[in-house]
C-alpha cells in the first residue's frame, strides 16, 4: 500500500500509517515533506518505506520494526530506539540514535553532531550505528554500550572523520573508526586500540550489511586500517564524590 | 591545642574542609536543603468563615477534593441536547490533591517503592517511578504509576510509556537544579539493572541537560514524540526545578505542549546531591508558585496546563496554602518516607539506610514490609485529606476547586511589602 504524505500534518499522516499497518505489514509513503515522528514505536514485523525527507524523531522509540528511507533524514532519528532497523539512503542530521538500546541504524552518507549519545546495551541488546560518511562533533558522548562505526567514505571536502569532543564521558561500548583521524578530537580517558579478532569479526559483519544496502565495495572498505575507541575506565566519575 | 569554638568557622565548616582536603571529592549529601532559609508556609495564615458565609461541616456535608490533572480547554461547547461537544484532552482523575513524587528504584528500595505503589492504589492517587524504569514486580500498579523520562532514558521503551497514568519528562529537580543524576555502579544490583536496562554494576549517568534539548522547540519535540508513541492517550508532564526565572520557563514549557508542569522547590529531597548545590541553588517553592501562577494567568494560558508543586510539604496546612496560591496538586516524598520509618539522618547517599528505604542491601531492604508500611502511608494521606476538608469547610468552601488560586484566603504575617507583592497576598489585618 502506498500513501502520499505531501503537505499533510504529521498527526494525520502517522494516524494513517498506523491504520494501514493494522491490516498489513508494509507501508510505502511517497513525497514525505518533513513530517515528524514517522514510525515512532513501530513494532517488530512491521516496516515503512519512505520516499522524500522525513522530519525529526523518525523511528523514535522504535520497537523492532524497520524503516527504510530513500532520501535524507533529519534530526533525532532512532531516538531512544529499543530494537529494529533504520536504513537511510542519504545523509542524516543531528542526535542520531540518542540513547538507543538495541537494533541497528545504517546511514549511507554523513551524520551531523551528537550521533550515538547515551547509546547503551543490556544483555543481548546490542545497538549498532554505521555511518558511511564523516560525522560531526560529540560522537558517542556519554556512550554506555553498543557499537558505532564511522567509515568516512565519499569525503571530497576532506572533512575530519569525527568532529571535536568525540566520546566525551564515554563509559561503555566501542567506536570503530576507518582510516586517519585527528587525535585532538578524541576526548581524554579514551583508549585508541587495535581491533581484536572478535572486534574485526563484528566490524566485518556490519560492513557487509552496509554494502548490501548501499552497494559499496566491501573489500575496498576493509582494506583501510580501522581503530577502536573504548573507555579507559567504566567508572569515569567513581572518585568524584566524597560522602558528607 | 583543643579546637576553640568559632561563630563563623563552625565544627561542620571545618569538618567539611578536612574531608575535601583528604579526598579531593565533591561533598555529597542526602535528603534536602538543611539551611535555615525562610519557610514562607509559616508566614501565611488561612481564612475562616464567621457569621455571614457560614462554615461547612465536612462530617455532614459532601466535600469535594477530587482533582483532575491535564490540559483544560479555553472554553466548552455543547450540543443542543446538552452533551459536551468540545473534545477533552486526556485527564487524570485523583481522589486527593496529593501525589507521591518521583523516587527511582535504585535511589530507594523496591520495598519502599512498592509501599508507595500500594498506598497510591488504595488512595486513588499516583506514585512515580523516577528515572529508574518500572520493575516487573510493580507492573500490577501501572494504572497508578507516573513514569519518568530523563536525560539517560533508562528503562524507557514503548511498553514502559504505555504502562503509566501519565509520562513525566524530568528536566530538573529541586534538590539539585542544573545538575544531573548519577547512580553509582555499586547501587546497580541485578534487580536495579533489570529495571534500568543497563549492565549490572555500571554507572547510570543522567547528565544535567538532555543532550537533545537545547531550547523550548527541542522540548516540544520530545513532548510530542511521547504523545505520538502513546497515541495521545497519556498526558505529558514536564518537571523543572524552581529557579530564578521559572515563570518565563514555565510559560515556554506550557506553550511547548506540556499538559502538566511539576515544579520542585529548593527544599525538595533527593537520594544524593552535592551538598553545596542542595543547600544553595534554587528558590522557595512558595514564591516560585505564586510567580508562575500569576504569569500563566496574565498570559491567559493557565487553563492549558495543570500545576503540581513539590519540595517539602510537611503537613496538610502547607498543602492548603499551596492550592490557595495556585497549585492544582502537590506531590510529597519525604513525608511518606518518614511515615515508613525514615529518621532524617540524611545519609541516603551512603546506601546504608537502616529503615530499608534508601538502600539496596537485602538485609536492610527486608526490614521494610510493604504490607505494613503502605498502610501507614495510607493513614497519613487519609488524615491529611480530612484536615484539608476541615480547613476548606472552615473557609466556607465545599470544593477544592473553589480554593485553587484563591489568594484572598491567605494573609501574610511578618512579611515585607515585596514578599507580599510576589505572593500576591495581603498582610494580616488588611
Ligand atoms: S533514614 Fe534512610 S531515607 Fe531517611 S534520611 Fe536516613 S538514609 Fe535517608
Amino acid at each position: 500500500m502506498t500513501l502520499i504524505a505531501g503537505k499533510r500534518t504529521f498527526r494525520e499522516l502517522n494516524a494513517d500509517i498506523r491504520t494501514a499497518l493494522e491490516t498489513q505489514n508494509t507501508v510505502c509513503v511517497e513525497s514525505v515533506n518533513g513530517q515528524r515522528y514517522i514510525g515512532s514505536g513501530l513494532d517488530a514485523g512491521k516496516s515503512i518505506v519512505l520516499h522524500g525527507t522525513p522530519g525529526n524523531d523518525m523511528g523514535a522509540y522504535l520497537n523492532g520494526g524497520k524503516i527504510e528511507v530513500f532520501g535524507n533524514g533529519q534530526e533525532a532519528i532512532g531516538n531512544t530506539m529499543n530494537g529494529g532497523e533504520i536504513v537511510v539512503h542519504g545523509h542524516v542530521g543531528d542526535t542520531l540514535g540518542y540513547a538507543m538500546r538495541d537494533g541497528a541504524v545504517f546511514v549511507e552518507k554523513r551524520a551531523g553532531s551528537r550521533a550515538g549519545i547515551h547509546m547503551k546495551e543490556f544483555r543481548q541488546m546490542q545497538p549498532v550505528v554505521v555511518i558511511g560518511g564523516v560525522v560531526g562533533a560529540f560522537l558517542g558522548e556519554y556512550m554506555a554500550g553498543g557499537t558505532l562505526v564511522v567509515l568516512g567514505l565519499g569525503n571530497p571536502q576532506n572533512l575530519p572523520l569525527v568532529g571535536a569532543h568525540c566520546a566525551t564521558g564515554m563509559h561503555g561500548g566501542r567506536i570503530f573508526l576507518r582510516g586517519a583521524f585527528s587525535q585532538e578530537n578524541i576526548s581524554e580517558n579514551i583508549a585508541v586500540r587495535e581491533l581484536t579478532v572478535d572486534d574485526r569479526a563484528e566490524l566485518e559483519r556490519h560492513v557487509k550489511t552496509y554494502c548490501a544496502y548501499f552497494g559499496a565495495d566491501e573489500a575496498e572498505i576493509l582494506d583501510v586500517p580501522f581503530h577502536k575507541l573504548e573507555p579507559l575506565t567504566a567508572r569515569p566519575y567513581a572518585n568524584l564524590y566524597t560522602p558528607n | 591545642m583543643a579546637y576553640q569554638p568559632h561563630h563563623n568557622w563552625t565544627p561542620q565548616a571545618q569538618k567539611e574542609i578536612l574531608k575535601q582536603a583528604r579526598t579531593g571529592g565533591v561533598l555529597l549529601s542526602g535528603m534536602s536543603n538543611n539551611k535555615p532559609y525562610p519557610i514562607y508556609w509559616d508566614k501565611m495564615l488561612l481564612n475562616a468563615s464567621q457569621v455571614t458565609n457560614p462554615s461547612i461541616d465536612p462530617l455532614r456535608e459532601p466535600m469535594e477534593i477530587r482533582t483532575y490533572l491535564g490540559r483544560k480547554p479555553a472554553k466548552l461547547e455543547f450540543h443542543a441536547d446538552g452533551s459536551l461537544k468540545t473534545k477533552l484532552e486526556p485527564q487524570v482523575q485523583l481522589e486527593t490533591p496529593i501525589l507521591f513524587s518521583a523516587m527511582s528504584f535504585g535511589s530507594i528500595s523496591l520495598n519502599a517503592q512498592k509501599s508507595l505503589a500500594m498506598a497510591a492504589k488504595k488512595l486513588g492517587t499516583l506514585f512515580n517511578t523516577g528515572e529508574g524504569g518500572l520493575h516487573p514486580a510493580l507492573a500490577e500498579y501501572k494504572d497508578c504509576a507516573v513514569v519518568q523520562v530523563a536525560s539517560g532514558r533508562f528503562g524507557v521503551h514503548k511498553e514502559y510509556l504505555e504502562n503509566s497514568r501519565f509520562i513525566e519528562i524530568k528536566i530538573g529537580q529541586g534538590a539539585k537544579p542544573g545538575i544531573g543524576g548519577h547512580l553509582p555502579g555499586e547501587k546497580v544490583t541485578v534487580e536495579v539493572s533489570h529495571a534500568r536496562m543497563i549492565p549490572e554494576g555500571s554507572d547510570a549517568i543522567s547528565p544535567a541537560p538532555h543532550h537533545d534539548i537545547y531550547s523550548i522547540e527541542d522540548l516540544r519535540q520530545l513532548i510530542w514524540s511521547l504523545k505520538e508513541v502513546t497515541q495521545y492517550k497519556k498526558p505529558v508532564a514536564v518537571k523543572i526545578a524552581a529557579v530564578h526565572n521559572c515563570s518565563a520557563i514555565v510559560s515556554g514549557v506550557a506553550r511547548a505542549g506540556a499538559d502538566i508542569i511539576v515544579m520542585d522547590g529548593f527544599r525538595g529531597g533527593t537520594g544524593a546531591a552535592p551538598t553545596r548545590i542542595r543547600d544553595n541553588v534554587g528558590i522557595p517553592i512558595e514564591l516560585a508558585l505564586a510567580a508562575v501562577d500569576q504569569r500563566l494567568r496574565e498570559e491567559c494560558i493557565r487553563n492549558s496546563v495543570s500545576l503540581v508543586v513539590s519540595g517539602s510539604f510537611r503537613n496538610s496546612a502547607d498543602i492548603v496554602k499551596a492550592i490557595a496560591l495556585g497549585a492544582d496538586a502537590v506531590s510529597i516524598a519525604t513525608a511518606p518516607l518518614i511515615a515508613m520509618g525514615c529518621h532524617m539522618c540524611q545519609q541516603c547517599h551512603t546506601g546504608k539506610c537502616n529503615w530499608g528505604i534508601a538502600t539496596q542491601r537485602p538485609e536492610l531492604v527486608s526490614r521494610l514490609d510493604p504490607e505494613k508500611m503502605h498502610l501507614r502511608v495510607v493513614n497519613l494521606v487519609q488524615a491529611w485529606n480530612h484536615e484539608i476538608k476541615e480547613m476548606l469547610g472552615g473557609m466556607g468552601l465545599n470544593s477544592i476547586d473553589s480554593l485553587r488560586g484563591n489568594r484572598l484566603m491567605l494573609r501574610g504575617v511578618g512579611l515585607r511589602e515585596r514578599e507580599l507583592e510576589i505572593l500576591g497576598i495581603a498582610h494580616a489585618g488588611q
